[in-house]
């Protein structure tokens, strides 16, 4: 279980973000999404170790820090931080703006995405980052092919749940 | 705000978030824990929509950061349910709840194959998800093939496509192999083709991947990947969707860059000058916007473009406009672009020579370092160490310890580091290297280690004309207050050494230098006050007429070591206390050090090896020699503008070191230290003798040529090595005596054999009558691994000894177990030798060890009854064979 970012497992050091973390200014967590195998253990402190870090730093200084010879991307929108870590030699400025297109498609589905809505609906804000990265990487860079395919998903899920809900209904009916 | 959709969960939501402290928080959550246990328990009447509900909580609880080790079963099982809203959840929080490395993750691998390969498209694109985020190894071994037919289907959708090429990227990362099959580089041509720009940005990360590990096998998609950088950058036929702030997809042309870097040439003159103009077009193209997002996208392209030159090796012309490009960076204000000029500046030093045309930059570059930023800070001091070379090292260097005074901690130790090393490189005169390292004493002593303290004393030793200025600044730092204890070691040396060339300035009477560095003993540590009692007695040597009130304050300080607890203390107390009294015979034992033989900085040499350490696997010849946490040593030859190496040679050409000095270094000590602890000098001995045999052990140190000493008079053990420095360099000695661990062992069955400061060689044996199981533990302390391991038992004739292979090299932190088996045929006093021998940073370490396979170990009490005892001795004649006495 003990294996670290650069783990010996991972036989290519290739061009992916290890994990993307979002931290509110209080330093709660509201996600957290590990593409690298970091051990439970392990998480916990990263996310204690980085917090530190990046809650403390002031405004007006660039978005990215250097941490256990890896690199943070950070920016901060309104009480959150959004962070993403990936290796030294990547592109930081790219990974930045990959950062922004997941908040655009945030805002986009929820409208004027603010904090609360990324608490109530943690688990959407899962499944949309699931549709811009897989493996570290930028799966889709058009806002709106995300959208579709999220718009198909939650019509999905709400047939399951009239679905669900006719049938309870039929049962009720019947045992009435 | 817009409510999750499920009303438990809100509520509990809503609940932890009116929690007022921590402690209420924990007492809901652990409500809801056992809550969610107890239901899973009793499955029964557990609606599909519960298990959800639940599985979800259980996911917010982890974020919450506290453990969840259960309900793991229930949420895999999830992956299983027949519905897609099950299956979602399943799928989601299980690749956040598990790491790859997790059992549960192997139960579900052939549901996720049933659903790789079934007909369900969303179902499809879940499990792709999932095996992407999290897949391991066995994953990889069983669903590589099913996943790359996906990707090549053209049946299906480019939503599943693309989550195809990224799973099957995370798969090929987890074992290359899977990927490696006949025609896969003619796949991938085809791929490239792809219309659908987020398919073809999903391939082109695979790409990155499949290139960096085997560019000779992608060959072909190399003209390809140049076409679609020129249609991007031309956007061409680009859809609305896929351009960022009116880019075409930023994303896809920094990686498509990316592979391009991976390819070790262009070889095609027509996609070369292709590849060129695009290059160009983007160096000259992009502008500085209002829109942030606009100008990242932009300047991301760029800066790709800008590595993408300096690994094709492009001309001067190009490669100039690229510095000048940096230069602006590092000059303006934002941050963001700031770092990245800098960054970029610093990779660049070491493709090209560009260091001229940098120094333009230079007074940006060191303003950098009073940023208030640390990331920026960090950047600028690496460009600043890349960059220098023997014309701005002054300026640097001085710079560098400037800013070691309000420097923050975490950046200290290497800022001192790289201060020590770019003194030593690039010192303009070796007045102002002595001076430079004072200095950094003075200011971060807690981080000048003893190497580059003794590089002081070497240079200082070797140049006449520097010891009286090196004594004066030594003696002017020792004023100050709270000095630090390398500073009284490096100042009282020099004051032993060098102090009669101040004796007619004013305060520096061997008195009161004597007085000066006797005020600093009592809070030194135990190897600095044997190296104060070595300056006392030199002082005292060199006040000529002798003070006979020096004489006897010294003295006094040597009679209240005789006692000393540390043995080394003690027995230069001993020593001097009688040399001291000599008269001028003392003068010739006590003579100044004979001058050191030119030898590597061991800093240097330090330095080069961290760089020397491949990084694993990293892309281009310029990403593996960049690594910022190690030091970048830039090679003086080429990158610093073809400068001769700085002019610190010794001003004689350094006497041949004996052949045998090398190897034989490592064991002398060993024999000096083993029991002359215990011996007192002999004071009868003559004078000659007494030279010989100090010089002796010097001699593998530093022969000096002009000594009329015998060299070749081996060193008498019985003496000790007073007059070298204490730490002696380039040499690893054991900790503690090998004698006295030798002796334990021949007492007791384990034990340590040996210890060095990187290895540690126990020894556990178990005697039966004749034989015996021994082993061996070889224990690396060290942080990198020991190398060129090589062990040889030498048995004595009557023991037969028999120890399986070794491995070569002992990992950091490591411990390599040795079993020996050892018959012992007949009787006799010998033991066997243990011939062993490593390598730890070029330096080869050898030593001899006697085993201890004594013969006491296998005697064996032989019960005898007192009658039985009383017949033998009645049955045994009179002497020689039988005496009594009463």
């Amino acid at each position: 279980m003990n294996c670290s970012a650069t783990g010996k497992t991972s036989v290519i050091i290739g061009w992916r973000i290890h994990f993307v973390l979002l931290i509110s200014r209080q330093g709660k967590v509201r996600l957290t999404k590990w593409y690298s195998p970091y051990s439970q253990k392990e998480r916990t402190k990263v996310i204690r170790e980085l917090s530190g870090m990046i809650l403390s730093r002031g405004p007006k200084l660039c978005n990215f820090i250097e941490w256990r010879g890896l690199k943070v991307v950070y920016k901060r929108y309104a009480s959150l931080y959004f962070c993403m870590c990936v290796d030294t030699e990547d592109n930081e400025l790219e990974t930045l703006e990959i950062i922004h297109h997941y908040v655009e498609i945030l805002d986009r589905y929820f409208g004027n995405v603010c904090e609360l809505d990324l608490i109530f609906n943690f688990h959407k804000a899962y499944y949309i980052l699931d549709e811009v990265l897989i493996a570290g990487e930028l799966q889709e860079s058009s806002k709106k092919s995300v959208a579709r395919v999220i718009a198909a998903q939650d019509t999905l899920i709400d047939n399951a749940k009239e679905q669900a809900n006719s049938l309870s209904n039929m049962i009720a009916q019947a045992t009435k | 705000m817009a409510l999750s959709g499920m009303r438990g969960l809100s509520v509990f939501i809503s609940d932890v978030r009116n929690c007022q402290n921590k402690e209420q928080e924990r007492v809901r959550v652990d409500k809801e824990l056992a809550n969610i246990r107890t239901r899973f328990k009793n499955q029964r009447g557990l609606t599909p929509y519960e298990k959800k509900k639940y599985v979800w909580k259980m996911l917010y609880i982890y974020m919450l950061g506290y453990d969840v080790d259960f309900g793991h079963m229930e949420t895999v099982a999830l992956i299983s349910a027949p519905k897609y809203a099950e299956k979602q959840v399943g799928y989601i929080v299980t690749s956040c709840l598990l790491n790859e490395n997790h059992d549960f993750l192997r139960l579900v691998i052939n549901t996720v194959r049933n659903d790789i390969i079934g007909r369900n498209e969303t179902f499809q694109c879940l499990a792709l998800t999932m095996v992407g985020n999290v897949g391991g190894r066995e994953f990889s071994e069983s669903l590589a093939p099913d996943v790359q037919k996906l990707l090549v289907s053209n049946t299906c959708r480019p939503l599943v496509r693309k989550k195809a090429a990224l799973c099957l990227l995370r798969l090929y990362r987890k074992n290359p192999d899977v990927v490696n099959v006949e025609g896969w580089s003619q796949q991938m041509v085809q791929l490239l083709d792809e219309r659908d720009l987020g398919v073809l940005t999903a391939v082109m990360s695979l790409l990155v991947a499949l290139v960096a590990s085997n560019p000779d096998g992608y060959w072909s998609c190399l003209p390809k990947c140049v076409h679609i950088l020129e249609r991007l950058t031309r956007n061409q036929d680009i859809l609305q969707e896929y351009t960022y702030y009116g880019i075409p997809s930023p994303w896809l042309q920094v990686k498509t860059m990316r592979v391009l870097q991976y390819f070790p040439v262009v070889e095609d003159p027509n996609v070369r000058r292709g590849l060129f103009d695009v290059l160009q077009r983007i160096l000259v193209g992009t502008d500085v916007v209002k829109n942030v997002n606009k100008n990242n996208a932009s300047h991301a392209v760029l800066f790709e473009a800008i590595a993408l030159v300096m690994h094709l090796d492009a001309d001067q012309e190009m490669m100039s406009q690229c510095v000048a490009l940096l230069g602006k960076f590092v000059a303006v204000r934002e941050p963001n672009i700031r770092y990245l000029g800098l960054e970029n500046m610093t990779r660049m030093l070491l493709v090209a020579d560009v260091n001229e045309s940098i120094k333009k930059h230079q007074a940006h570059i060191i303003s950098s370092l009073k940023d208030p930023d640390i990331s920026i800070r960090r950047r600028s001091l690496d460009l600043l160490y890349g960059m220098c070379d023997i014309s701005n090292a002054k300026d640097i260097v001085e710079e560098l310890l400037q800013y070691l005074t309000t420097a923050d901690f975490g950046i200290r130790e290497e800022l001192a580091l790289k201060a020590a090393i770019l003194a030593e490189k690039f010192a303009p005169n070796l007045a102002w290297y002595v001076e430079v390292i004072l200095q950094l004493i003075e200011k971060a002593g807690d981080f000048v280690s003893d190497d580059i303290w003794y590089r002081v004393v070497q240079f200082v030793t070797n140049n006449d004309d520097l010891q009286a200025f090196a004594a004066a600044k030594a003696r002017d730092y020792l004023d100050k207050p709270a000095v630090h204890e390398t500073m009284v070691k490096v100042a009282g040396y020099l004051l032993g050494e060098y102090s009669h060339l101040l004796a007619r300035r004013p305060g520096c009477s061997p008195k009161e230098v004597f007085h000066i560095i006797h005020d600093k003993f009592p809070t030194v540590t135990t190897p600095t006050k044997a190296l104060l009692l070595s300056a006392y007695v030199k002082i005292l040597m060199h006040s000529q007429p002798p003070d006979q009130e020096l004489q006897a304050q010294v003295d006094e300080v040597f009679k209240r070591c005789e006692s000393f607890i540390d043995a080394e203390v003690q027995q230069r107390a001993v020593e001097y206390i009688i040399l001291s009294h000599k008269g001028p015979s003392m003068v010739d034992i006590m003579a100044e050090m004979p001058k050191f033989p030119e030898r590597q900085s061991a800093l240097i040499k330090r330095a080069e090896d961290a760089e020397g350490e491949p990084t694993e696997m990293s892309a281009t010849k310029l990403r593996q020699r960049q690594n910022s946490m190690a030091l970048v040593v830039a090679d003086p030859g080429s990158a610093n503008g073809g400068l001769p190496p700085p002019s610190l040679a010794l001003p004689e050409p350094p006497p041949p070191a004996p052949e045998t000095a090398a190897p034989a270094a490592p064991a002398a000590p060993q024999s000096a230290y083993a029991n002359g602890t215990n011996k007192a000098p002999a004071p009868a001995a003559t004078n000659g003798d007494l030279l010989g045999d100090l010089l002796a052990p010097l001699a593998l140190e530093a022969p000096p040529i002009s000594t009329p000493s015998p060299l070749t008079q081996s060193a008498d053990p019985g003496e000790p090595l007073a007059l070298a420095l204490y730490d002696q360099q380039n040499q690893i000695k054991p900790i503690g005596s090998i004698e006295d661990w030798f002796r334990a062992l021949s007492l007791k069955d384990s034990g340590v054999l040996y210890e060095d400061p990187y290895i540690q060689i126990g020894i556990k044996s178990e005697w039966r009558e004749a034989q015996a199981k021994m082993v061996l533990f070889l224990g690396n302390k060290h942080t990198a691994p020991l190398v060129n391991i090589r062990v040889l038992i030498l048995p004595a004739p009557h023991l037969k000894m028999q120890f399986s292979r070794v491995p070569d090299t002992i990992p950091p932190r490591a411990q390599v177990q040795v079993p020996v088996e050892v018959t012992c045929l007949s009787a006799s006093r010998e033991t066997a030798v243990l011939d062993f021998s490593y390598t730890i940073s070029t330096l080869p370490v050898n030593v001899k060890l006697r085993l201890p396979t004594l013969m006491n170990k296998i005697f064996q009490a032989a019960p005898v009854s007192a009658s039985d005892f009383v017949a033998h001795w009645r049955a045994i004649a009179g002497p020689p064979t039988k005496l009594q006495e009463v």
